[in-house]
């Protein structure tokens, strides 16, 4: 049987303003540090967590944060999901390519996020939404 | 806070970011800085981020367009204090930082600044010696 995912802690932050995506870095950097992850991996989360909270903002029109420190075993580490109700990804692939963007951002908010962490999902709709998970774990 | 202090030292200006910024406070900051070089004929900007814990792909893209901006307007900018963390961090997200010169932190970026401002002084020399060295320069 496999070893299921204990949530320690979490917190829920809605994302509806610039402020608003501060805030969920800072969450996120508060959780890390709680996690124990070293400096570079809590750098990674928090620069990842920065981006799919602007992309929540931006595109899915405003949505919220779920930040949690997670146990797996001996293993800690920080879960962050990012939800929305807003057009969703019509191509993932193609929002997935570095350099891409529907907007005037730089395109590497998904495909960066996705390289810093250890785990990344994304589940998505045309017209009901996104949501996007990722992971990363103490050494 | 809503706007990012600009300082001006010498014909320097030193912008020391000591805040996690709000995307709106950065695009501001881009259009102080440029109102501030034209304002004050500052010859070069220099952009202390020491303080900043991440540097995402707003940020990182501020920074390039402010050096553009600075360029356009013959000042050069140098970004300061990057933490090792960061840095690491910005590989990995696929962000150069293109055309944005660099330095471990503000004495070494003062120094920099000032090797390019004299450089270009004496390229200006000629100029101010009249017109017979401008004459005779083509060619010769
Ligand atoms: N939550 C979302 N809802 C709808 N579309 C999204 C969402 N997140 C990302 N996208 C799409 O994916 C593209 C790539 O996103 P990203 O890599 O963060 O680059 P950028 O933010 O610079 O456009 C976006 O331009 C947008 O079209
Ligand atoms: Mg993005």
């Amino acid at each position: 049987m496999p070893t299921p995912v204990v949530v320690e802690s979490g917190e829920i932050h809605e994302i509806h303003t610039d402020a608003d995506v501060v805030r969920v870095r800072q969450a996120a950097r508060t959780l890390a540090l709680s996690a124990k992850l070293s400096l570079v991996d809590q750098t990674k989360l928090v620069t990842a967590a920065s981006e799919l909270a602007r992309n929540t903002l931006v595109y899915g029109g405003g949505g919220r944060a779920t930040v949690e420190v997670v146990r797996l075993g001996p293993r800690r580490g920080v879960r962050a999901v990012f939800v929305d109700e807003g057009p969703g990804i019509p191509d993932l692939d193609l929002a997935l390519t570095d350099g891409w963007t529907s907007g005037s951002g730089m395109g590497l908010g998904l495909s960066g996020a996705r390289r810093l962490v250890d785990e990344f999902e994304v589940s998505t709709d045309v017209g009901t939404g996104t949501t996007v998970s990722v992971v990363k774990w103490t050494r | 806070m809503d706007r990012v202090p600009i300082l001006k030292i010498g014909d320097i200006l030193l912008v020391s970011i000591q805040v996690d910024l709000q995307d709106h406070i950065a695009l501001a900051l881009q259009e102080d800085l440029g109102d501030k070089i034209v304002a004050t004929s500052a010859r070069g900007v220099l952009i202390d981020i020491s303080a900043l814990e991440i540097v995402d792909s707003f940020i990182g893209r501020m920074l390039s367009t402010i050096a553009s901006i600075s360029r356009v307007l013959d000042a050069e900018t140098v970004v300061v204090g990057m933490r090792p963390a960061v840095a690491i961090t910005l590989v990995e997200l696929g962000l150069s930082l293109g055309g944005v010169r660099t330095a471990l932190d503000v004495d070494r970026g003062m120094a920099m600044l000032a090797a390019s401002t004299e450089v270009r002084d004496d390229e200006l020399e000629p100029d101010e010696h009249g017109a017979i060295d401008t004459v005779s320069a083509p060619g010769d």
